[in-house]
C-alpha cells in the first residue's frame, strides 16, 4: 500500500462573499518534505492553509492530510498537526514553560511523559535557559522559537508555518529557520510554509508553489524553476515571469487590509 | 534543509495512539484552561485587587447608606446581609459579560486559532474558558465575603455551604461568559463587544433581585426577572450565606441549563472569529 500524501488537495475553492480567495487549486506535499507556498499577500495562502488546518470548512474540493479528510476527520487531522500562525501568538502572561507546557496538555501528552516532552521543545528551541521567564519579556526571535516549541511538543507529523520570519531581523530569521532545519533533521516530520521571502523559501524548501490570485502558477523545485528561466536567474525572477506581478502587492487590493493589518501588527510586535 | 531531504530521511510518523475517550478529555481540557488562568493571575495579581474595588464600594457606600434609611422592605433580613450576596453574584456578572474581549484579543493575537487547530473539543474550549471567568469571580467573592464579614454581615460559617456558594458563582459566571464570548462570535470586533456588553449589563443586573426584593418589583420587571439566571444565582446565595429560603434544586437546574445552552452556542458561534 503507498504512503498517502502528507497533503493532498484536489480542486479546492474557497470563497469570501463574492471574492473568490482560491480558485480551484491542486497540491500534494510528500511525507518528509519542506513545502514552501509563496505569493505577495492576498494571493490565497493563508485561505488554503486554514482550510488543511480545518480553521476554514473545505467549500469545495478535497482535501487530505496523510489520508484524513478534513471535513469528515478533523479530530484526527488537528492530532496531527503543529501550526504557527502568522500573528505572535504566545500567551504574555504566561512562562515559557507554562506555555508549552499549556499545548503538552491539549494535545493529551501523557502526563509521565509531559515534563520531559516540555523540556524537550524548549531545549530544541534554545529556550530551557528562559523558561521561567514571562514569555512577555522575550524578544521577537525568542517568541517565534517558543510558539514553534509549542507547536513541536506534539510531535507533530505535519508542521505548518504560516509566515514565521515576518517582522524579524536577518540574525532572529536565520535562527528560526536553522532551528526548524534541525527539527527537521531529528523528526523527519513534514514542514509546509507559506513565506513571501523568496530567498528564504529558496534556500530551505525542497519544493515551492507559487501562488498568485488564488490560482498556483507553478510548481518544482527551486533549482529547477531557477534553471529554467536561464543563468543568474532567481526565485523572485521565476516569480515575476509566472505572475507578471512584484512581491510588493500593487494588486493587493485584493489581498485585503485585515491580512496587511496583522502582517503589520506582527511586524510592529517582533520589532 | 533540502538536501537532508532528498536524503531520503525517514519522515515522522503519522500513526498516533488512540486519544483518550471523548469523557476523559472533555473534563482534562476544561481543567486545563482552568489551569492556565490560575497561573495567569499567580503572575500578576493587581487586577484582583482593582477588580474588588467596586463591589467593595457598592457594600461599603451603597450598602450602608440604603440600611440606614431603610427604603428597600427586606423583612427580618438586614438591608447590608440581603446584599451581600447580591454583590457577589454581580461581582462575577462584571467580570464575565466582558470575557468575550478576551476572546476578540486571542482571536486577534492568533491564540484563539491555534487553541482551535488542537483536538480540543470546542464545547471543551468554551466550558473551560467560562469557568475561567468564574475564577476570576471567585477572588472577588473571597474579597466580598471578607469586608461583608468586617461589616457584621451573619455569613454563615458552614464550610459546605461556601464551597457551594464557589460552585454557584463559577456556574452564573461560567453562563455570562458563554453569553459574552456568544455575542463575540456574532459581532467579531471589541468595540462592538463592549458597547453591546454595556447595554446589557444593567438590565441584566437591575431585572434580577440583587438589590431589591422580587416583591417589591412591578409585575412586568418581576416577569422578566424569572427568565434572569442573575436570579436564581443570587436566589441560592442568598440561602446558602445568609439562611434565607431557596429552592436549591431549581436554583441549580436553571444555572447548569443556561450554563449548557451557552456553551452550546458559543461553541457553535467561536469557529466564525477564525475566519
Amino acid at each position: 500500500m503507498t504512503e498517502p500524501a502528507a497533503v493532498d488537495v484536489r480542486g479546492l475553492r474557497h470563497r469570501f462573499g463574492d471574492h473568490v480567495a482560491v480558485d480551484g487549486i491542486d497540491l500534494q506535499v510528500l511525507p518528509g518534505e519542506v513545502f514552501g507556498l509563496l505569493g505577495p499577500n492576498g494571493a490565497g495562502k493563508t485561505t488554503t492553509i486554514r482550510v488543511l488546518n480545518t480553521l476554514l470548512p473545505a467549500q469545495e474540493g478535497d482535501v487530505f492530510v496523510f489520508g484524513h479528510d478534513v471535513r469528515r476527520s478533523q479530530t484526527a487531522v488537528r492530532r496531527l498537526l503543529g501550526y504557527v500562525p502568522q500573528q505572535l501568538s504566545i500567551e504574555a502572561a504566561l512562562t515559557g514553560r507554562e506555555n508549552v507546557s499549556w499545548f503538552a496538555r491539549l494535545f493529551d501528552v501523557p502526563r509521565r511523559e509531559r515534563r520531559a516532552r516540555v523540556d524537550e521543545a524548549l531545549g530544541s528551541m534554545g529556550l530551557l535557559d528562559a523558561a521561567d521567564r514571562l514569555a512577555g519579556t522575550y524578544s521577537g526571535g525568542m517568541v517565534r522559537r517558543l510558539e514553534l516549541a509549542q507547536a513541536l511538543v506534539n510531535q507533530p507529523a505535519l508542521l505548518v508555518l504560516d509566515e514565521p520570519t515576518v517582522g524579524l531581523d536577518p540574525v532572529a530569521r536565520g535562527s528560526v529557520w536553522e532551528h526548524v532545519e534541525r527539527m527537521r533533521l531529528t523528526t523527519g516530520m513534514t514542514v509546509l510554509v507559506t513565506t513571501h521571502y523568496m530567498e528564504e523559501a529558496d534556500a530551505m524548501c525542497d519544493r515551492v508553489a507559487m501562488m498568485h490570485l488564488g490560482t498556483i502558477r507553478v510548481v518544482g523545485q527551486p533549482e529547477e524553476l531557477r534553471r529554467a528561466l536561464g543563468p543568474g536567474a532567481t526565485l523572485e525572477d521565476v516569480f515575476r515571469r509566472e505572475t507578471g506581478n512584484t512581491l510588493d502587492g500593487e494588486e493587493i487590493g485584493k489581498g485585503g487590509l485585515r491580512e496587511i493589518r496583522r502582517t503589520r501588527r506582527t511586524a510592529g510586535r517582533v520589532g | 534543509m533540502r538536501s537532508a531531504a532528498l536524503a531520503g530521511l525517514p519522515a515522522a510518523s503519522a500513526e498516533r495512539p488512540a486519544p483518550p475517550a471523548l469523557w476523559r478529555r472533555f473534563p482534562s481540557r476544561t481543567a486545563t484552561f482552568c489551569l492556565v488562568e490560575l497561573q495567569k493571575l499567580s503572575h500578576d495579581r493587581t487586577e484582583l485587587f482593582t477588580r474588588a474595588v467596586q463591589p467593595v464600594l457598592w457594600l461599603v457606600i451603597f450598602g450602608q447608606t440604603f440600611s440606614r434609611i431603610h427604603a428597600i422592605p427586606t423583612g427580618s433580613t438586614s438591608y447590608l446581609d440581603f446584599l451581600a450576596p447580591g454583590i457577589i453574584a454581580q461581582s462575577g456578572l462584571f467580570v464575565a459579560i466582558f470575557y468575550g474581549i478576551q476572546i476578540i484579543w486571542e482571536r486577534d493575537a492568533g491564540v484563539l486559532n491555534k487553541l482551535l487547530v488542537t483536538p480540543t473539543p470546542r464545547a471543551a474550549l468554551i466550558l473551560g474558558k467560562g469557568f475561567s471567568a468564574g475564577i476570576r469571580a471567585l477572588a472577588q467573592v473571597v474579597v466580598v465575603l471578607v469586608v461583608s464579614a468586617i461589616l457584621g454581615v451573619a455569613l454563615t460559617v458552614n464550610p459546605l455551604k461556601i464551597v457551594a456558594t464557589f460552585v454557584i458563582v463559577m456556574l452564573g459566571s461560567a453562563f455570562f461568559a458563554c453569553l459574552s464570548m456568544s455575542i463575540a462570535g456574532i459581532v467579531l470586533k471589541r468595540d462592538r463587544l463592549m458597547g453591546i456588553g454595556q447595554m446589557i449589563t444593567m438590565p441584566l443586573f437591575f431585572a434580577s433581585n440583587a438589590l431589591y426584593p422580587l416583591a417589591v418589583m412591578p409585575a412586568w420587571l418581576r416577569a422578566l426577572s424569572k427568565v434572569n439566571p442573575l436570579t436564581y444565582e443570587v436566589n441560592a446565595l442568598r440561602g446558602l450565606l445568609i439562611g434565607t429560603p431557596a429552592n436549591y434544586p431549581v436554583d441549580f437546574a436553571v444555572l447548569i441549563a443556561f450554563v449548557i445552552a451557552g456553551v452550546t452556542t458559543a461553541s457553535l458561534l467561536i469557529g466564525r472569529l477564525a475566519r
